[in-house]
């Protein structure tokens, strides 16, 4: 599988992703925000967490209109895979390639400590190497993490089982408790908690391998 | 030509910001305070003969998330 990680000058969670794929099988190359074209035959792009340009005007705003973003769009519209995963997630957000919005957080604290998360739906790449009701603990690390859309919005996600992964003690308002949501197609993830953050038992937890590593397995396959 | 526009959270969308405030208020002693909500405002130096259209294009693909927010043109 071939996959690629942006970099916008304030991530700081794209070598942790890039090792987490790696790790996987995936060959995992960087490409920086001002880059306009992605590697060719990508599978994956991953938007990782961090900041970028500041989280100026809202977190991922300015981000989704940079050069990069524009061939992730297009990645995404000719069926690539993609992950965001805290910044990340807000960018994709931002460039409506996933619904709904990340506002701050309920108690307007920063979070960061693990969190239980209930995989709710174990159809997707991303969540294949689940099962459905499985409890794991990633890291969450957010100000901006109370996922909100409107009513019709949660109605769909809800019944196209799109949800991916729920809080098991929500920290941060989230509705629903959404922790992370599919697109339409199921190709494009968004969460705000770090699974690649839990690959390496040295660092607290391994219950984030299963997500790179049935994507590798899905996509290895396709 | 100036624009200034104001952007705020849609109704119904729950503001913490705002009830961090408002609860402020009320620490501060002062009763009565019974909604508080928080916005942003943007003041834009524009070309001359700039379109409200065009502000309003602006708007939808940067100055506001439309998901969660609204937005207010005021030409000056």
């Amino acid at each position: 599988m071939r996959a690629a990680v942006v970099v916008f000058p304030g991530s700081n969670c794209d070598r942790d992703m890039a090792v987490a794929l790696k790790a996987a099988g995936a060959d995992v190359q960087m490409v920086w925000h001002k880059d306009a074209a992605l590697p060719d035959g990508l599978d994956l792009i991953a938007v990782p967490g961090g900041f970028s340009f500041g989280d100026y005007l809202r977190c991922g705003a300015i981000a989704a209109q940079s050069p990069i973003c524009q061939a992730v769009v297009a990645h995404v519209n000719r069926g690539g895979y993609a992950l965001g995963v805290c910044n990340g997630f807000q960018v994709l957000t931002e460039t409506g390639l996933l619904p709904g919005a990340l506002m701050r957080n309920a108690g307007l604290k920063f979070i960061c400590k693990d969190v239980g998360l209930t995989v709710a739906t174990s159809d997707s790449a991303f969540t294949e190497g689940y099962h459905a009701g499985d409890v794991v603990s990633f890291p969450v690390a957010h100000h901006d993490g109370n996922y909100t859309a409107d009513a019709e919005t949660l109605a769909t996600l809800q019944g196209e089982d799109r949800i991916a992964f729920t809080y098991a003690s929500n920290p941060n308002g989230s509705l629903g408790d959404i922790a992370g949501v599919l697109s339409e197609n199921r190709r494009v993830l968004g969460m705000m908690p770090h699974p690649e953050r839990a690959v390496d038992a040295g660092h607290g937890g391994t219950d984030g391998q299963a997500l790179f590593g049935g994507l590798l397995g899905q996509l290895t396959n396709a | 030509m100036k624009a200034r526009v104001h952007v705020m959270l849609k109704n119904g969308v729950l503001d913490p910001q705002g009830a961090a405030i408002q609860h402020a208020l009320g620490s501060l002693g002062f009763s009565g305070v019974e909604a508080v909500r928080q916005g942003k405002v943007i003041e834009l130096d524009l070309a001359d003969g700039t379109t409200e259209a065009t502000i309003a294009q602006m708007c939808d693909k940067l100055l506001a998330n439309v998901v969660i927010e609204s937005y207010k043109i005021e030409v000056l």
